[in-house]
């Protein structure tokens, strides 16, 4: 049954990336911007622009240019990158490990941030604790999280500086590594003060990232909790003895989780574009920062590798989170 | 499953607790033989004569650290012998000679020859190599060897050519290296003859170079030179005020005033290759003379550069910076509000009825360049002239320029890091040149003979005369010469740059 559905949703995925190919590729040679335009020298005659577009494929008719280029992308090959003059394909392998490896970071921290902060403000209810609680929340919803990394930087790397501002690793100690998975490898390698070189590199930008969606946690999960506290299950419960921090992790956190999980999926989905302007501005190294350069210099094939890229993470994102709640949740499991 | 002994797990927690305190640490060790610069772009790829990066002025100082150019240059423009220590024409200038320098090796040790230089020549002169200005290396050919010796005829003349062999995309790479790697691979793994050579590289976040041993101009200060990719200016500014970098460049004024007086820190900001200019386009209403004529002389450049720029920066009336072969500094279109008012008048105009039309300009491109154009609207509008500003991206500027359909106005900038005036006056205003805005029949004519001027003198003056004409007609606004501000720790020497380009190797040392 469960397969069936994946079966079914990945036919359906695949039907969306077509989509999203067929309109990146169109929409980028709609809008303004040619990157022949914005590489041509001074003194280029009509004949040297025409080699140029030609040494890039860029002088077929769109249709052909379409048919190339999915050709390729069938085949795994998604083209060459024109700023980079490497592979689509090779780029984005080598930065989409450390989007990852910051988005899921940045997932971890929201989350237990979040789920806490929830569990406290449930355990505080009516009194002064819950109103401080909602609204530091309440600011915390209210800041995007561009703005949190600017704050980050004034307070952590300029007012007390005690956190290295860009990059990902030291450059003295980005060596050996045999994968681009930096913090996994370094931890399962024992090399763990390269770990923490790369955990104080991450620890700006994952903040930024996750205290807006810890606030949105903060808020559902709260609520959530809060109307399971009074079901009969949890009022049976008490009247058993069951300590008040026991009610709400044993008894209630359990039917109050689903929404928040689903919600939170979603939610990371835009953590992951939140990564665009958070790596850049900390000089972080994954597909956000490369994404903007791309964008910049018109560079055709490696924002639309991007872009499917992209489409892909979040389709098996929402995928994922689909199975885990129907997982969580036997009624949704038979429906 | 693991065992883990408590010694262990000591020992583990320890290496994580250094490993988070460790940037304090390596950023005190900056000061010692490695210098962190912390770059405002990103470097795309390793080769410097061909694709887009090849023509982009920002991360020329990078490929100078990595490579040679044919002909060097010093901070004030002048040329000087790079990997060619010679170089000139016959007297009928038919034929060129270049000497190439002996005892030079590629960073792999195999020994750089002239052979590498014709390659590398012919290689940026093919049309369908991606070389953005291949139509200056096609000006020469038939290539013959003799020793150190290379000459060559003369297919076009163009008398900038040994300049662009100092310019964008005029970086000598290695044949056989190249041939053997391919382009995939010589991006992999680059080598070149210059200061400092590839030790790694993660793009959108560092370059890090190792001293050249055996570099043909000595040893390099610095054993290890890291630049940091570091778009973002709050993100620069945070750098060097936590002393995270040792140097830093293009930072807003205003940061740079604060943190140049700052204890640690020192800061030199001085006027730069690259300008700021408004197009005219030759279409109405701006084929009116008095309407060009009084946009220019509403325009109260020194106020601008005053109030936005805080003072940095040099105002200019033709595209000639001072430090130009072709700046005449006698060719002035003065601040003069009474006259725009006059000429307008006598078009028809007033400030009641207002000359109309679009200024396009870019918002964060240059600094304070949105600001700009909203102080000049503002002074069009007190003699007469109402101009809708209107915001784009730079990349649409380029399309809409190559394809002569910018507004009326459009505010760009400019760079000419090697001060000849074709690429200045020449590419901007010709109307055969895909980057020029104004075209008209009598400019085409001024400029026309000296393209290929074989006097120098003659052209150079011919020039200053084009810029003249283009002045009393009002063809093109030019604004000012930026300034580039540079911040750097104080037990360094920085030596400012013209050309913009700050090379660690020559022109960053220990104080």
């Amino acid at each position: 049954m469960l397969l069936a559905v994946v079966v079914n949703r990945m036919a359906v995925a695949l039907l969306t990336l077509a989509g999203v190919a067929v309109v990146v590729f169109v929409l980028l040679r709609v809008v303004p911007g040619d990157p022949i335009a914005m590489m041509i020298s001074p003194g280029a005659s009509a004949a040297d622009i025409a080699a140029l577009k030609a040494h890039y494929g860029l002088d077929a008719p769109l249709l052909t240019q379409f048919w190339i280029w999915t050709k390729g992308v069938v085949a795994g090959d998604f083209g060459t990158s024109i700023t980079l003059h490497v592979y689509v394909t090779e780029v984005l392998a080598s930065r989409l490990p450390a989007t990852l490896e910051l988005a899921i970071s940045a997932l971890v921290v929201a989350i237990a941030l979040g789920g806490g902060v929830a569990v406290a403000g449930t355990l505080l209810r009516r009194t002064a604790g819950e109103t401080v609680i909602d609204g530091l929340n309440s600011i915390l919803l209210a800041v995007p999280d561009f703005i949190w990394a600017l704050a980050l930087v004034l307070l952590f790397a300029v007012a007390i500086p005690v956190l290295p501002l860009t990059g990902r690793i030291d450059p003295a100690l980005a060596e050996g590594f045999a994968t681009k998975f930096y913090l996994a490898e370094s931890i399962l390698t024992g090399r763990l003060a390269v770990a923490g070189n790369i955990l104080s590199h991450m620890t700006m930008p994952t903040l930024a990232l996750a205290l807006p969606l810890a606030a949105v946690i903060v808020r559902l999960l709260k609520q959530s909790l809060k109307e399971a506290m009074v079901q009969d299950y949890v009022l049976l419960a008490r009247i058993k003895g069951f300590r008040e921090l026991r009610l709400v992790l044993q008894e209630a956190l359990r039917n109050a989780v689903g929404p928040t999980l689903a919600l939170t999926g979603v939610q990371f989905t835009f953590l992951i574009g939140g990564t665009v302007i958070v790596e850049r501005i900390f000089a972080y190294p994954g597909i956000g920062n490369l994404a903007i350069d791309a964008v910049i210099n018109r560079d055709f094939p490696l924002i639309q590798g991007l872009v499917l890229l992209f489409g892909l993470i979040f389709i098996l994102i929402n995928i994922g989170v689909d199975l885990t709640v129907a997982t969580l949740n036997p009624r949704l499991r038979h429906a | 499953m693991f065992n883990v002994t408590r010694r262990q797990a000591f020992a583990a927690g320890g290496g994580l607790i250094a490993g988070l305190l460790a940037p304090r640490r390596f950023a005190a060790a900056a000061a010692g033989n490695t210098l962190n610069i912390a770059y405002n772009v990103n470097l795309p790829s390793f080769d410097p004569d061909v694709g887009p990066s090849s023509v982009n002025p920002t991360i020329q100082a990078i490929y100078r650290s990595i490579f040679d150019q044919y002909i060097g240059q010093k901070p004030n423009l002048s040329f000087e012998p790079g990997l060619l220590t010679g170089w000139g024409w016959n007297n009928d200038k038919t034929k060129v000679w270049m000497d190439v320098r002996p005892n030079v090796v590629w960073h792999d040790g195999t020994p750089f020859t002239p052979e590498d230089v014709v390659w590398t020549i012919k290689r940026e002169a093919d049309p369908k190599g991606g070389n953005m200005v291949s139509f200056v290396w096609a000006s020469l050919g038939n290539f013959k060897v003799d020793g150190q010796r290379i000459s060559a005829d003369v297919v076009n003349y163009d008398p900038t050519i040994f300049k662009w062999m100092a310019f964008l995309a005029g970086y000598v790479l290695p044949k056989a290296y190249y041939e053997k790697v391919g382009p995939q691979g010589f991006e992999k793994k680059p080598i070149g003859t210059g200061p400092y050579m590839v030790d790694a590289y993660e793009g959108n976040a560092y370059l890090r170079l190792k001293a050249n041993p055996k570099y043909w101009g000595g040893k390099p200060a610095f054993e290890t030179v890291v630049f940091k990719f570091v778009p973002d200016a709050t993100s620069r500014v945070a750098e060097i005020e936590s002393g995270s970098s040792d140097v830093t460049l293009e930072v807003p004024y205003e940061e740079f005033d604060r943190l140049k007086s700052k204890a640690g820190i020192r800061g030199v900001c001085t006027p730069i290759s690259d300008i700021g200019m408004i197009f005219i386009t030759n279409v109405e209403p701006m084929l009116d003379k008095n309407v060009r004529l009084a946009m220019c002389h509403a325009v109260d450049k020194q106020t601008i550069i005053k109030r936005l720029l805080r003072g940095y920066g040099v105002a200019i009336d033709t595209l000639e910076a001072p430090e130009y072969d072709a700046y005449d500094p006698s060719i002035k279109v003065p601040h003069d509000p009474a006259l725009a008012q006059k000429l307008l008048a006598a078009s028809g105009y007033s400030k009641e009825k207002p000359v109309k039309f679009t200024i396009q300009t870019t918002r964060g491109y240059k600094p304070k360049d949105y600001e700009m154009i909203q102080a000049i609207v503002g002074m069009w509008r007190n003699v007469g002239i109402d101009a809708n500003i209107e915001v784009y991206e730079i990349a649409k500027h380029f399309e809409l320029r190559m394809s002569h359909k910018l507004a009326p106005a459009a505010f760009y900038n400019w760079g000419n890091a090697i001060g000849d005036p074709t690429c200045s006056t020449g590419f901007a205003m010709f109307s055969k040149s895909p980057h020029s805005a104004w075209h008209s029949d009598d400019l085409d004519a001024k400029i026309g003979p000296f393209w290929a001027e074989k006097d120098e003198k003659k052209r150079i003056q011919g020039w200053k005369e084009v810029d003249r004409y283009i002045a009393e007609q009002g063809y093109v606004l030019p604004i000012l010469q930026y300034a580039q501000p540079i911040l750097y720790k104080s037990d360094l020497k920085v030596t400012p740059n013209v050309s913009g380009a700050l090379q660690p190797a020559t022109l960053v040392a220990k104080a």
